[in-house]
């Protein structure tokens, strides 16, 4: 017999995870036990990363849908501290900005609309009774779901169009009702449609300036001019709005982009999703706390196994790998079912409230990153600890 | 088998080997060689100092004082990283306790036992089956420890330990947990084992499985107080003790299987 360098066989990879299965097999409820911990804390991180990002994709399409090229002019406060008015001519000075595509206004009125003359007149249900031009429907790019727009007959007559709230609120769903508004019977000639860049016409009802000014006292001062232009040229308009309104006193005059709003909330992570998503961290982090167990509870019921495979000529290093990878793909395990069970929640959230299903792709690499890192840490230890195991204290425990 | 060539050196090579736990001296200066293809018996009664010296000669521990030369390498030279591959490819283990894993069938109990010394899967699963065929369980490759008697068990075990055709084959009292009939199985085993040029060293308390081997080597208070010396131990096993060997597997076969994985 000559002699021979004497070098250990390297384990191929597909030996390393049989040898690492091995113990789980074996286990099969301690497994399920302690993977499930990680798969609750992955689980949570997921479904929360991903129903944020669902709602986020919604508003982000529901903006791209909507355009963010309205603009809002309001009366702001003179320097005395009272409410201002826009003049009378506002409307007709915003339509002469060049790049303004379209422009329509509103005017408050001041007074209530009810179901009969017996309602008494402070229940208004928080109605607003507006007067609008009658290109409003145009520029805010609405629909009527009943009956019809104003036109230019209908403007000038006693008839009402009611935003979608409205008529929920006052219980009309159908055309050719009575009002009573003012002092006087108004008919509803049109129920209008959802429109997310102005609720406020949606609590609305809106008749014609002329029929405002004929039947309700109106003074023909618009409270919002609304106003679309080319997207690109939004911010200039923007700047000469206040003094195009109202030239003596541009400072009175408020200008506001609704579709900054949802803008905004797209934007926003909520501090209620950054505690979720901690909660999910606390919950990962006790789940690696159990595989940490579980792999040191595995390495004291396996010392004749770690006995035996050193005497088959495993070395410290194969030990300590084999442990290692049993408690990688413990972890492992436990994150592949966390990541699924996360996105079938998210899944589940945003198709019964109509959103996009949406997961960050990063949230899962993410995951899978986590899912590693604690593999590695829960089972660094044990495997030090099998690793280090003379091979004959290990042979000899009964 | 019968000639030692001079550039073969002994198996086994123990020379002034001393082992001191704490202040107990297990080992007093323990001289031992074993040649090629010798059946030993290593006899004592417990605190004898034959599990210290088990433990010498499979390299799972190293001599306080003195030399210790397995297959040839000088333990002492060797790394851990070392020891383990002179373990992987020279020493074969049979325990007293079986020590195979459970749920897992016969055939991979064996396989797994070369799966450190680098032979692919299937390859191991080959060499395992003929293994198995050796000790004559070739019917039983698919069975789990638990649907095994206890000298199946063991003699699963043997395979394991053989199924890489080390130059030496440890055993460990491997009939201590058997009753006779169990026990007549496996030492029928290595009666073929030996037949076939394997070398075989049993250590054991039992004084009839010590006669039975043709070489004894008797251990008392950490000294080898009695030995027929090396060499003598290249004849034939004696008949079994308390019975006949009636289900130990032929040699022929033995033969056979032996010669195939070299």
């Amino acid at each position: 017999m000559t002699r021979q360098r004497l070098t250990p066989a390297r384990l191929g990879p597909s030996d390393v995870l049989r040898t690492g299965a091995a113990g789980l097999r074996t286990r099969p409820a301690r497994v399920v036990l302690s993977a499930l911990g990680i798969a609750i804390g992955i689980a949570t991180m997921i479904a929360v990363l991903g129903i944020s990002s669902s709602s986020r994709e919604q508003l982000l399409r529901q903006l791209d849908r909507l355009g963010t090229n309205l603009l809002t002019v309001a009366p702001g406060q003179t320097v005395f501290g009272e409410e201002a008015k826009l003049p009378v001519e506002a409307l007709g000075m915003v339509r002469r900005i060049g790049p303004v595509r379209t422009a329509s206004a509103t005017g408050t009125v001041d007074t209530t609309i009810r179901r009969t003359d017996r309602i008494p007149k402070a229940v208004t249900g928080g109605i607003a009774v507006q007067a609008a031009t009658a290109d409003l429907l145009t520029t805010l790019e609405g629909r009527v779901v009943k009956g019809a727009w104003l036109n230019a007959a209908t403007e000038a007559r006693p008839a009402v169009v009611l935003g979608a709230k409205a008529a929920e609120r006052l219980g009309i769903s159908r055309t050719g009702v009575q009002v009573w508004m003012g002092e006087r019977w108004f008919t509803v000639v049109g129920v209008l449609g959802p429109m997310p860049l102005a609720p406020e016409i949606e609590r609305s009802a809106l008749v014609g300036f002329p029929a405002a000014e004929k039947y309700l006292g109106f003074d023909g001062h618009p409270t919002t001019v609304y106003e679309r232009s080319a997207e690109e040229s939004v911010e200039a308009v923007r700047a000469v709005l206040p003094r195009t309104v109202n030239p003596e006193n541009p400072e009175e005059v408020t200008v506001s982009r609704p579709s900054d709003a949802l803008a905004a909330r797209a934007a926003a992570a909520s501090a209620f999703t950054n505690l979720l998503l901690g909660l999910g961290a606390v919950a990962l982090l006790v789940g690696g706390v159990g595989v940490a167990n579980t792999m040191v509870i595995s390495v004291l019921e396996r010392r004749k196994e770690i006995g035996l495979r050193r005497s088959l000529g495993a070395t410290r290093g194969q030990v300590r790998l084999q442990f290692l990878a049993e408690s990688l793909l413990l972890s492992a395990l436990g994150g592949i079912v966390g990541a699924a069970l996360g996105g079938l929640a998210t899944a589940g959230y945003a198709l019964s409230r109509d959103w996009p299903p949406v997961v960050p792709a990063w949230a899962f690499a993410g995951a899978v990153g986590a899912t590693l890192v604690i593999g590695t840490l829960a089972g660094l230890y044990p495997a030090m600890r099998a690793a280090r195991l003379s091979p004959t204290v290990a042979l000899a425990t009964t | 088998m019968s000639i030692q060539q001079p550039e073969q050196p002994y198996v086994v090579e123990l020379r002034e080997v001393t082992k001191v736990y704490g202040g107990v001296r297990a080992l007093r200066g323990v001289d031992l060689l074993v040649g090629r293809g010798e059946l030993v018996a290593i006899a004592g009664p417990s605190g004898s100092g034959k599990s210290t010296l088990l433990h010498l000669i499979g390299t799972l521990d190293r001599p306080t004082t003195g030399t210790v030369r397995i297959a040839g390498h000088d333990v002492a030279g060797l790394s851990d990283r070392e020891l383990s591959a002179l373990r992987a490819r020279h020493l074969g283990f049979v325990f007293q306790q079986f020590h195979l894993a459970p749920g897992v069938s016969a055939l991979d109990n064996v396989a797994d036992g070369l799966l450190y010394t680098g032979t692919p899967l299937r390859a191991r699963r080959e060499r395992a089956a003929a293994a198995l065929e050796r000790v004559g369980l070739g019917h039983r490759l698919g069975h789990r420890p638990n649907q095994l008697s206890g000298g199946e068990q063991q003699r699963v075990a043997v395979a394991r330990a053989v199924a890489g055709d080390p130059p030496l084959l440890l055993a460990d009292e491997p009939t201590g947990n058997l009753d006779s009939a169990a026990g007549a199985e496996v030492l029928g085993v290595l009666r073929d084992l030996h037949a076939a040029g394997t070398t075989i060293a049993v250590i054991t308390h039992d004084p009839e499985i010590a006669e039975w081997c043709p070489r004894q080597v008797r251990v008392r208070d950490g000294n080898v107080v009695a030995d027929a010396g090396a060499g003598t131990g290249r004849r034939p096993p004696g008949p079994n003790p308390k019975r006949t060997p009636e289900t130990a597997p032929n040699a022929e076969t033995a033969g056979a299987a032996k010669g195939a994985p070299r």
